[in-house]
């Protein structure tokens, strides 16, 4: 928050004014402080290339259904809302523009053309909402089955399957099912053969064991070498930001904890975060603290976990069992702490659910002590393992031009020569009281990739020592009136605070009406929770920004024209999860 | 009667030791991997875990004998018979120990390097009639790898021959009785390492089965009985090729120089051949795989090279040694 109050004094808005008018855009007021503006449908497109040139990163694109919120004070009236989130490194700046859609004129133009990393971004509106963008060269289904019916973020798609009637698989929907299998090339915008060669197409997932999850990747091969990648999300799509609408503010977090499975509370921290900045809670220093602690603990074991699969992808086998056996150290220390092990789900709106429990600080010194050693013999094992490096260096490489232009967030940008961290650049949680330094590589392939992860852990290492020696006293959850779950200390002395702490139980606290994000430093790259209330005791729209979902978009631009083993080596270092990406 | 009914005993032992050996090395190489991986590996089942080969058998003899219906069935049958089949045939010359080897022919390292290269037909076949594109794609990756071995796995045994005058592997055990190959042929000796690893296609070499880029690649479609033939025959390469770098460069049935006497032949031989699987598995535990292209310019820009330079260096030493 302390950071977004830097944000106010962009002139952005100002030029925006001058080159459009001020009373084509409407200004709204979010709980971010990010500046959002409405634009008519007819000038987005040159709204947006007007903002190109300062906003190199398209950060994220959604819809909202707007048709049942009832506290929209100020702006304009709209059916469904497309929300174009831009991000500048140079000017460490955001944008937000809006566009008003009515129900029965639900088209927009394609913003490919500015950002090409809009494509996925609007076949999910399409898939979810049925807003339609004009010009897009794919507009089909992206998260759900092809044979869906209906949008399912609309507001009227039922979100239990006990809303819909009984699913039955006769011999017809079998067929139909099976016929939407069907591979045909040239839905996936390929050819058959050319006047050389007739190519194979080989269907690369979602049941394969180099894609971590499932993720399935069809490839037109020349022998072995990609001359054509189509990547096919969806499969592990769980409708996360449906459940959003319907589970209260606290009762969400487990389901956070579920969409980057290795990231542990790292989804917490984003999510309370921005429900926080929404309440206005001030989180006492001991809970930041702890949440620092914890949150740079699970980027280790997720980043172990990287490390041991992408050495294990360009085969090498020993090594993974190494980083699982550290990994299973950190898992108890991880479940001494919260009592969970992968999905703790420990963060509170307003803090943590629990101090820490006695002789924590021996557990984690262990740990840190230990695991620095284990590192430097990895190095020496797997990193200047001339097999490894042949097989990684030089493969996979992007620019950091190339990088900001698909959406590429987190180490993956960072190898590039970018040095964008948010705990540097916008410190929250209470990051800025922390001495680490930003690791950055120049190669922008594979093995800087994983190179650049390696050095992320030493830091994560020194935040954890700066944790564990300056760990502050002092309570380790605010005492707000709308923290979750509601403070009971006086729920039995008067019958007021009992109906409260009653209310804030079962009900669940009611976040003023505010719309918001905010983006953390995710293991992978940048993730953040648009929420909007409507004075709620749930979100009204849940938005889950992932960093996972644009970093595949890119796996074409960088693998066609290698070999497949070289396709695995560059799904390894990319280190995504798939619940991260299909949420 | 008994001296001509010796070879046909040896044979059935060597059979039913070949088999009972690939079996008990599956559940040690799996022991092994877990001692050196920080976990436990089989354990549960007799003594060690040791039962876990019986478990193993039990499970994949009673496996479904399926063939996918878009197999060519006939093909498909016949290619995990032909790897056990060439693989216990090439252990037909290898001299265990003075009198202990079934047929001590003149052309015994031909021999076993024809075996071997026969082996690859059962991956190449495999592959092809499978009518997988994984299994096609791990059969092609062989025919290419084969290729590319094939040719200096014999000519890296030429120093070998030269030395010795014969192509008899008892001669060339009874040629190291001064002095072991591995040190007179040290390049000969790294070359056929490298490609024995190729030919029995082991992690690092393993670019046919590669499952973490083509699933199972050759063997993708196999299951049950037919599979375990294609590990059978795996493991039966590693033996045979063990065998042969102990046979060829240490010395095969004799100890080392004083301590000869401590052991009979035939133990010294099995210990030495022990070592070299542990090496083997051991190499497995610790080295990443190249890629395709990678490995075949390792075989033609370096392993080539070195075995011409042996051939010719060995050949000049010898010239000049006779004058």
């Amino acid at each position: 928050m302390q950071a977004a109050e830097t944000l106010t004094d962009s002139r952005v808005e100002e030029d925006l004014y001058r080159e459009f008018g001020a009373d084509l855009l409407v200004v709204q007021k979010c709980a971010d402080n990010i500046p959002t503006v409405w634009v008519p449908r007819e000038s987005l497109m040159a709204v947006l290339q007007f903002l190109k040139p300062q906003f190199s990163m398209l950060y994220d694109l959604f819809a909202i259904d707007e048709r049942t919120r009832v506290y929209r004070q100020g702006q304009p009236d709209s059916d469904f809302t497309v929300v174009y989130q831009l991000l500048s490194m140079q000017r460490n700046d955001d944008f937000r523009i809006k566009v008003a859609l009515s129900e029965s004129d639900l088209h927009i133009p394609t913003a490919i053309s500015v950002w090409p990393n809009a494509n996925w971004y609007e076949r999910e509106a399409w898939d979810m909402f049925g807003v339609v963008f004009d010009g897009h060269p794919s507009l089909f289904r992206i998260l759900l089955p092809p044979t869906w019916e209906g949008h399912a973020l609309r507001k009227d798609h039922p979100a239990r399957a006990t809303e819909m009637g009984p699913f039955e698989m006769g011999p017809e929907r079998v067929a139909r099912e099976q016929e939407a299998l069907r591979f045909r090339p040239e839905d996936w915008g390929m050819q058959d053969a050319d006047d050389d060669s007739q190519y194979m197409f080989l269907n690369l997932g979602p049941n394969h064991p180099s894609v971590h999850g499932v993720f399935r990747i069809a490839l037109q091969l020349d022998g072995e070498v990609i001359i054509d990648s189509v990547p096919d999300i969806g499969y592990h799509h769980r409708g996360a930001e449906k459940m959003g609408e319907r589970q209260t503010w606290h009762s969400y977090i487990p389901y956070t904890d579920r969409i980057d499975y290795l990231g542990g509370v790292m989804n917490n921290f984003a999510y309370v975060l921005s429900v926080e900045q929404m309440a206005g809670i001030e989180v006492p220093d001991r809970a930041k603290v702890i949440r620092i602690m914890l949150a740079e603990l699970f980027r280790i074991s997720s980043h172990l976990v990287f490390y041991g699969t992408f050495v294990q992808d360009v085969g090498q086998m020993s090594p993974v069992f190494y980083m699982f056996v550290d990994r299973e150290k950190l898992f108890g220390i991880i479940e001494a702490i919260t009592g969970g092990r992968m999905h703790p789900a420990w963060f509170r709106i307003g803090g943590v659910a629990q101090d820490l429990p006695n002789g924590w600080e021996s557990m984690v010194r262990e740990f840190i002590d230990y695991l620095p050693a284990r590192l430097d013999h990895y190095e020496k094992m797997s990193m200047q393992n001339k097999i490894l490096k042949e097989r990684t260096v030089g493969i996979g490489v992007y620019t950091e031009q190339e990088a900001l232009e698909w959406g590429i967030t987190g180490p993956g940008l960072r190898a590039t020569g970018n040095d964008w961290d948010l705990r540097k650049k916008r410190p929250y949680g209470g990051y800025e009281q922390f001495d680490f330094d930003v690791p950055t590589a120049t190669g922008g392939d594979c093995y800087d990739r994983a190179a650049l992860r390696v050095e992320e852990i030493r830091q994560s290492l020194r935040i954890i020592r700066q944790c564990l020696d300056n760990m502050p006293e002092g309570p380790y959850k605010s005492d707000h009136a709308l923290t979750t779950p509601p403070p009971k200390e006086r729920s039995m002395q008067d019958i007021e605070t009992l109906i409260h702490h009653f209310l804030n139980v079962s009900w669940g606290p009611v976040i003023p009406e505010s719309e918001g994000s905010f983006m953390i430093e995710a293991s992978k790259g940048i993730n953040s929770y648009h929420l909007i209330s409507d004075r709620g005791t749930n979100a009204y729209r849940t938005r889950i920004r992932t960093p996972s979902f644009p970093h595949l978009q890119q796996i074409p631009l960088i693998s066609n024209g290698l070999m497949i083993p070289d396709l695995i080596a560059i799904i390894a270092s990319i280190d995504f999860v798939m619940a991260d990406v299909d949420r | 009667m008994a001296a001509e009914l010796k070879p046909v005993l040896l044979a059935l032992a060597i059979l039913l030791g070949g088999v009972g050996g690939a079996a008990v090395l599956t559940w040690w190489e799996r022991r092994l991997l877990g001692f050196w991986q920080d976990r436990y590996g089989p354990n549960r089942l007799g003594p060690f875990g040791i039962g876990q080969v019986v478990a193993d058998m039990i499970k994949l003899l009673t496996k479904d004998d399926w063939v996918p219906p878009f197999a060519d069935r006939v093909v498909f049958i016949f290619a995990p018979t032909a790897i056990v089949v060439a693989m216990m045939m090439g252990f037909a010359v290898v001299p265990f120990a003075p009198d202990v080897v079934i047929i001590d022919v003149n052309i015994g390292l031909l021999f076993f390097l024809g075996m071997t290269s026969l082996a690859v037909y059962s991956v190449l076949l495999g592959g092809l009639a499978s009518n997988n594109k994984y299994a096609l794609l791990g059969g092609l990756r062989s025919a290419a790898q084969m290729v590319s071995y094939e040719v200096f796995m014999g000519l890296s045994l030429m120093g070998i021959v030269m030395m010795t005058g014969s192509f008899s592997l008892v001669d060339i055990v009874a040629a190291q009785e001064d002095l072991w190959f591995c040190f007179s042929q040290v390049l000969g000796l790294l070359v056929f390492v490298v490609a024995g690893i190729a030919e029995s296609h082991r992690l690092p070499f393993d670019l046919p089965e590669a499952e973490h880029e083509l699933t199972a690649g050759f063997h993708t479609e196999y299951g049950g009985m037919k599979f375990a033939m294609f590990m059978l025959g795996e493991y039966l390469g590693l033996m045979l090729i063990s065998c042969m770098i102990v046979t060829l460069f240490f010395g095969g049935w004799m100890g080392p120089a004083y301590i000869d006497h401590w052991l009979p032949p035939i133990v010294w031989f099995g210990l030495k051949v022990f070592f070299v699987i542990n090496f083997f598995v051991l190499l497995r535990a610790a080295i990443p795989r190249p890629r395709y292209d990678q490995l075949m310019s390792l075989g033609w820009k370096i392993m080539l090279p070195i075995t011409l330079i042996n051939l010719v260096l060995t050949g000049w030493v010898l010239l000049s040694m006779e004058a």
